[in-house]
């Protein structure tokens, strides 16, 4: 059980640098395709990706009996 | 010094920023913005109403599903009752199994057979007792018990019965009556009511019904028989011989009266011949001697046949008196023969009457022949003497003197002749004048004699004519006697089958009424016999059954003895299989290997379980907990590495909690376990409150406890964390639970077999 923590980190860290590194790179695409090379998408995006992670993150710690449920294939 | 100021300024920060107080927070589902103390009194109410909601649904649920569950509740919860009549409707009601009941009619049926058996008087009521209590189901028994009822009931039933008193209408006992009833000759004596014969041949006197013992009577009917007999045969023997002699007596005699009729008939004839015709001198002589022979013959005949007349009346006269004797010796069976031998004997003497009078009648016919004849011959010889007076010379046979008779003969002859026919002119007329005399005389003489003869005659024809009506009589009678008899053997007949019926009738019931008697004796004696029996078998069954008893409670006392010994011993056995298997089992929580840190103590506690059927100890091997059977416990050793390890996540997670849980608590917390130094190992004091706890100290004291082997008390002091930080050790925590608990349960174990091994060793 002490070792859920560890992975809950894990799971936060991870999900930080994906939402972090997705928000900023639709951020930038949006920068990019929209707003005429604008940094502030971009950082818009980051921290929305920041933001959400650090949020699943709290949320995760908090709730802690909430199961993470995975898509398993139908194997028959 | 340092530390301990940098602790209490960290902690006065502490308390500044997080002003924290006791909290017992029941639910962990909390909203997502933070600090919202204020509404956790109606969270709770919320919370407490939600559950209880939920707690009401699942039991109404639960009861729907199990209706055990419902009784239960309804008995336990007072108007739960009416809830669940609200929700679900009326209960269904519990099908009770009357297994009791089965039981209780399932009594063997030898029970009931030894009832029936035991009592025959009682019988009846005990059945009277038990039938109504009884179902079908034990009908092999009731059976039984039908058929011991209704023995039972004739038994009773036979003394109740009043006996029939057969009629007292026989003195004797009349075995073979047929035989009274033969015919035999009136001496016995039969009841008056048969109708007396008219005839009267029974001229029994009129003696009162006086019953002769059957042997007496068939002797004197057998006597009577035998003289009946014996008269019948002799006097049959002299009637057939007298008969015969008259018969051939009679024949004789008529034969004789024919020959004597013959005879005189032909002597007649002759006669008349003789007379009528004009014969020669020789054929005169030639008729004489025949006429000579003839009469001689008819003398002799008519002597013979007076002869044997006298001898056929004798005959008939001695045949008359054995017919006499014979009618008077009264055998019914002569009758016939007697009237038999009667009429023969009146037809013979008719026809014997019948001959005498035709040769009567011959003969006077013959006497009147012969008188005329005589008149004849003497007018013939006066004619003669006259002619030879006339005529002298002519003395030879004038017949054949026609030719040479001369003219004065003839004239002699004629003158002769006229004188001879005036003198028998005269002669008749004298007659004519005489002949009315004479012919009155005669006549006279004639009715003389026809009346004679006529009285005679009808004497003997009154004589016969009463001999046939006597005859004819006898016979009617016979007939009559004969149909009166037939009748009375009748009546006799049936009279005797009236008598049979009514003994066959008296007998049955005599039968019947000294069967009852009998069978009541019989009865009487079989009970007695038998209560003497049982009697007697109870008694040595009770013998028996104290000897046994005693003999039994002795050995029971001995096998106890023995037994109680081996329970010792066995005890003794059991406590220290006990004892080898909790130290097994200590050993087993103790040592753990290296590739499995926990081991099950599943075999160790079946090892308990098999060793000892102690209820404690079974208990106690049952309260170890599943998870420690299972999968084993860790050791202390592993849970104190475990704890150091656990003590700096602890740390790190101190602050935060369900109120703080942000990351940025984490951080601060992070922080804090960073620049905060504590005691690694601090002894605990002996009262602690919770004001002073954070959870440094706590895990200080907890180190402490555990490298001093406390681990209880460790366990107890880790329990106070809160927050994430008892989330973080809540599993080291179930560990040392389950570890304490199987200690606990192994301590108590080992203690009870310790104890059990004490008390085995002294004496009970």
């Amino acid at each position: 059980m002490a070792d859920a923590s560890g992975l809950k980190w894990d799971r936060c860290l991870a999900d930080t640098a994906v939402k972090t590194v997705t928000g900023l790179g639709v951020g930038m695409a949006f920068s990019f395709l929209v707003f005429k090379r604008r940094t502030w998408p971009a950082s818009l995006g980051a921290g929305l990706g920041f933001g959400m992670a650090y949020s699943n993150c709290q949320h995760d710690r908090r709730l802690p009996h909430l199961l993470h449920g995975h898509m398993v294939k139908d194997q028959q | 010094m340092l530390r301990l100021s940098v602790r209490a300024a960290d902690a006065a920060a502490r308390r500044q920023l997080c002003q924290r107080g006791p909290r017992i927070i029941l639910q962990h589902s909390r909203p997502y913005t933070e600090g919202n103390t204020g509404g956790s009194a109606a969270k709770i109410v919320a919370a407490g109403l939600v559950s209880l909601g939920g707690g009401i649904g699942g039991t109404v649920l639960y009861a729907k599903w199990d209706s055990k569950f419902r009784t239960t509740v309804e008995k336990n919860v007072p108007y739960s009752d009416l809830l669940f009549g609200l929700a679900l409707g009326p209960a269904t009601s519990l099908d009770s199994t009357p297994t009791n009941k089965q039981l209780e009619l399932a009594q063997p049926p030898s029970l009931m057979l030894e009832e029936a058996k035991s009592s025959k008087i009682k019988a009846k009521k005990v059945k009277k007792a038990e039938v109504p209590s009884e179902t079908a189901a034990t009908t092999p028994a009731s059976n039984i018990e039908e058929a011991s009822a209704e023995a039972s009931h004739i038994i009773s039933a036979m003394g109740e019965v009043p006996s029939v008193p057969a009629p007292q209408d026989t003195q004797a006992p009349k075995e073979q009556c047929e035989e009274c009833h033969q015919l035999s000759p009136p001496e016995t004596a039969l009841s008056s009511e048969e109708p007396s014969e008219p005839g009267d041949v029974l001229t029994a006197p009129e003696e009162p019904l006086k019953e002769r013992p059957a042997e007496e009577v068939t002797a004197r009917i057998a006597q009577q028989d035998q003289a009946d007999q014996d008269t019948l045969a002799f006097v049959s023997d002299k009637l057939e011989d007298s008969l015969a002699s008259s018969a051939t007596a009679t024949l004789q005699a008529i034969a004789a009266q024919e020959a004597a009729l013959q005879a005189i008939l032909q002597h007649t004839q002759k006669l008349k011949e003789a007379m009528e015709t004009e014969v020669s001198a020789e054929q005169r002589s030639s008729h004489w001697k025949d006429l000579e022979d003839a009469v001689g013959a008819r003398s002799r005949n008519v002597e013979e046949a007076g002869a044997a007349l006298v001898q056929a009346r004798a005959s008939l006269d001695s045949l008359r008196a054995v017919v006499e004797s014979a009618k008077d010796s009264r055998v019914a069976a002569l009758r016939p023969m007697v009237l038999a031998a009667e009429e023969n004997l009146h037809s013979m003497t008719v026809d014997l009457d019948r001959a005498v009078d035709k040769v009567q009648s011959v003969e006077s016919e013959a006497k009147i022949v012969s008188q005329y004849s005589e008149l004849v011959n003497e007018a013939k010889q006066q004619f003669q003497r006259e002619l030879s007076s006339i005529t002298p010379e002519i003395q030879a046979n004038w017949k054949g003197l026609s030719g040479t008779l001369s003219v004065d003969d003839l004239n002699a002859l004629i003158a002769h002749a006229h004188r001879r026919i005036d003198q028998l002119n005269r002669e008749m007329a004298e007659q004519r004048v005489r002949e009315q005399v004479h012919i009155e005389a005669a006549l006279e003489q004639q009715k003389l004699e026809d009346q004679k003869a006529l009285e005679k005659a009808v004497s003997l024809a009154v004589e016969h004519n009463l001999e046939r009506a006597r005859l004819e009589q006898e016979r009617k009678q016979v007939e009559l006697r004969e149909v009166m008899e037939a009748e009375m053997r009748t009546q006799l007949r049936r009279q005797a089958a009236a008598h049979t019926d009514h003994l066959r009738d008296v007998l049955k019931v005599q039968e019947q009424e000294l069967q009852a008697e009998a069978e009541e004796v019989l009865s009487s004696k079989m009970m007695e016999q038998e209560t003497r029996y049982r009697q007697l078998t109870q008694e040595q069954l009770d013998n028996f059954t104290l000897d046994m008893n005693a003999a039994y409670a002795r050995l029971k006392g001995m096998e106890e003895a023995i037994d109680s010994h081996v329970i010792a011993e066995e005890e003794a056995r059991k406590a220290h299989q006990l004892w080898l298997s909790v130290e097994a089992l200590g050993y087993t929580l103790r040592s753990s290997t290296l590739d499995s840190l926990t081991r099950p103590l599943e075999p160790a506690a079946q090892a308990i379980r098999e060793s000892c059927q102690d209820e404690f100890a079974v208990a106690l091997a049952a309260a170890l907990p599943e998870e420690s059977l299972q999968r084993g416990v860790y050791s202390e050793e592993s849970l104190r590495a475990r704890f150091n390890a656990l003590r700096s996540l602890a740390r790190r997670v101190a602050l935060v909690d369900e109120s703080h849980n942000s990351l940025y608590q984490y951080f601060l917390s992070y922080l804090q376990a960073a620049l905060l130094f504590e005691e690694r190992q601090e002894a605990p004091p002996a009262k602690i409150s919770s004001q002073d706890l954070d959870p440094f100290k706590i895990l200080s004291y907890a180190s402490y406890s555990l490298e001093q082997g406390d681990l209880e008390l460790a366990a107890k002091l880790v329990n106070q964390l809160r927050g994430e930080a008892r989330r973080v050790v809540q599993d080291w925590l179930v560990e040392a639970r389950l570890t304490l608990e199987t200690k606990q349960v192994v301590s108590l174990l080992s203690a009870y077999a310790n104890a059990v091994g004490l008390g085995t060793t002294q004496a009970p």
